[in-house]
C-alpha cells in the first residue's frame, strides 16, 4: 500500500504508551520538529526515544522530554551545550539513558530494517560500551556483537514527496531518515512538499515508497529553511509539481 | 618554543597526504582545514552525511540543513556528495576513510585511545562517532597537548580514563612534540622547544627516537 496523505495529528496518533520512536534528525537538522509538536499534543507517554541526540533548546525532542513523556532516551551523544532539558532530567534520575556509538546506532537501525538478527561490530572493542556483551574473533581482528533497534514507530523528516510516499532529502538534513524510515513498522515522514506521481526523477529517490507509511506536508518547517518553491538548485524534482495543502487528506 | 595550537594544526595537515579522504573531529581538529595545501585535493567527510565538505558558511550562505558534525553551518564544494548515517559508518569501518584527527585525553604507548569520557560519576556520558573513527579510519591522528593542565602526561603506559578505541593511533601531534606510535613502539619524530632527553624524563614511557633529532 502506498503512503497515505494526513494531518501530523492523524498520522502520530499511532503512537501508543509505551513504545519505542526513532525520531530522525542530527541536531536540528532533519528533525521532524512539526511532527514532533503533534505527538506532544497526542499525549502518548512513556516512550522510548531513539535519536542521535537527546534534544535542543526547547523545541523539537527538547520539547517532548520537557513534556515528561519519555522514560528512555538511545543516542550517541547526548550532551551538548543548548541539551539543558536533558541534563535537567538525567541529572534528576527520571530519565534512562543507553549511550551508542552512533555507527552503531545507525547499524542497528539498518539491522532491524534489513531483517538482520545481529552483527559483529569492531566500534567499541575494549571499552566500557562493550561490557557484558558477546565478542568473537574473526579474521585476527575481534568485534562486539549488536542487537538490532526496531522501532514501532519513526518520525523522520525529508524534502520531498511524491504521492506514493517515495522520498527525497536535502543536504546533510538526510542523515537518520534513510535508515530509520527502514527500521519501524510504522515511518511517518515530515516534507516540505508533496508532489504528483512521476514528478519525482526514479534515479534520484532515496527512500523508496515501500518504506513510507504516513506522509505529512509543513511547507515552512521550523527546522529548516529549505526553499519550498521549486529551485532550480535543488532540482531531484522534476517539472514543478502540486504541492499539497498541510491539512490535505487523501483516501487511502 | 613550544607549539600554539595554529602550529600543531600547521603540523598535522602538513602529514594529510594529498587527494586523502580525511574526517576532522570536533573542536581543534576543525582548524586543520585552514592549513590544508591549495590543490591538495584532500575531500573532507563529516560523519552526518557528507563528502566535499567546504569552509564554514557565512551570511546568506547558513542554511540550517547544511551542517558539520559539531553542528555548524558549513558549505558544500563542487564534487560533494551526500549519504545517510549507515553509508556514512560503512565509510570508516570499511576502512574506505583514509585519515581522521581527534583530539584526547590520553593516548597510550600501544596506540588505544581515550577521547570521550573522563569516568566522572557526575559525567553524562556522550560519545558519538569517535569509537567507530578510533577503530575504522587507516589511520588516527591525534592532536593534544603533551601535558594536562595539573602537569601529568597525557601519552602514557596505559590510559586510565575509559577507553575509545584500542591501538588505533598512530600519530599524536602535540605543542611539544611529535610521536609516531607503531610496532617499535613510541618514536619521536620531531621536537619543538624540548629535547629528547627532557621528555624521557618527564614521560614514564619508553621512546625512540629519529636518528634525524
Amino acid at each position: 500500500m502506498t503512503a497515505v496523505i494526513m494531518a501530523a495529528a492523524e498520522a502520530v496518533s499511532v503512537v501508543k504508551d509505551g513504545d519505542t520512536v526513532l525520531v530522525g534528525g542530527f541536531g536540528m537538522a532533519g528533525m521532524p520538529v512539526e511532527l514532533i509538536d503533534a505527538l506532544i499534543e497526542h499525549g502518548a507517554g512513556d516512550l522510548t526515544i531513539v535519536s542521535n541526540n537527546a534534544g535542543n533548546g526547547d523545541t523539537g525532542l527538547a520539547a517532548l522530554l520537557a513534556a515528561g513523556r519519555v522514560r528512555k532516551v538511545v543516542c550517541s551523544f547526548p550532551r551538548q551545550s543548548d541539551s539543558w532539558v536533558f541534563d535537567g532530567l538525567y541529572r534528576a534520575g527520571k530519565i534512562e539513558l543507553e549511550v551508542v556509538p552512533q555507527g552503531n546506532l545507525a547499524e542497528r537501525m539498518r539491522a532491524a530494517g534489513a531483517g538482520i538478527g545481529a552483527f559483529f561490530s569492531p566500534t567499541g572493542v575494549g571499552t566500557p560500551l562493550a561490557e557484558g556483551k558477546e565478542s568473537r574473533v574473526i579474521d585476527g581482528r575481534e568485534y562486539v556483537l549488536e542487537y538490532p533497534i526496531r522501532g514501532d514507530v519513526a518520525l523522520i523528516r525529508a524534502h520531498v514527496a511524491d504521492r506514493m510516499g517515495n522520498l527525497v532529502y536535502r543536504k546533510t538534513a538526510r542523515n537518520f531518515g534513510p535508515v530509520m524510515a527502514t527500521a519501524a513498522a510504522v515511518t511517518i515522514a515530515q516534507v516540505s512538499r508533496i508532489v504528483d506521481i512521476g514528478a519525482l526523477d526514479p534515479e534520484a529517490v532515496v527512500t523508496p515508497a515501500i518504506f513510507v507509511n504516513r506522509l505529512v506536508a509543513v511547507s515552512a518547517p521550523a527546522a529548516s529553511s529549505a526553499p519550498t518553491a521549486p529551485a532550480a538548485s535543488s532540482a531531484p524534482t522534476a517539472p514543478a509539481a502540486s504541492s499539497a495543502p498541510a491539512d490535505r487528506q487523501e483516501p487511502a | 618554543m613550544s607549539l600554539s595550537r595554529e602550529e600543531m594544526a600547521a603540523n598535522v595537515a602538513r602529514d594529510i597526504p594529498d587527494g586523502a579522504y580525511v574526517n576532522l573531529g570536533i573542536g581543534q581538529p576543525t582548524t586543520v582545514a585552514d592549513y590544508l595545501r591549495p590543490g591538495s585535493g584532500v575531500i573532507l567527510h563529516t560523519e552526518n552525511g557528507m563528502l566535499g565538505m567546504g569552509p564554514p558558511a557565512t551570511g546568506h550562505e547558513i542554511d540550517p540543513d547544511l551542517t558539520n558534525a559539531g553542528k555548524q553551518p558549513v558549505t558544500e564544494l563542487p564534487g560533494a556528495s551526500y549519504f545517510h548515517h549507515a553509508d556514512s559508518f560503512a565509510m570508516m569501518r570499511g576502512g574506505h576513510l583514509d585519515v581522521c584527527v581527534m583530539g584526547a585525553f590520553q593516548v597510550s604507548v600501544t596506540g588505544d585511545l581515550a577521547n570521550w569520557s573522563t569516568g566522572a560519576p557526575d559525567a553524562i556520558p556522550a560519545v558519538g562517532g569517535a569509537m567507530d573513527l578510533a577503530i575504522g579510519a587507516k589511520q588516527v591522528f591525534v592532536m593534544m597537548t603533551l601535558f594536562a593542565k595539573d602537569g601529568r602526561p597525557k601519552l602514557v603506559p596505559e590510559c586510565t580514563y575509559p577507553l575509545t578505541g584500542r591501538g588505533c593511533v598512530s600519530r599524536v601531534y602535540t605543542d611539544v612534540a611529535t610521536f609516531a606510535i607503531g610496532a617499535e613502539g613510541v618514536r619521536v619524530v620531531e621536537t619543538f622547544g624540548i629535547s629528547v632527553e627532557e621528555l624521557i624524563s618527564s614521560l614514564c614511557i619508553p621512546l625512540v627516537s629519529s636518528p634525524e633529532i
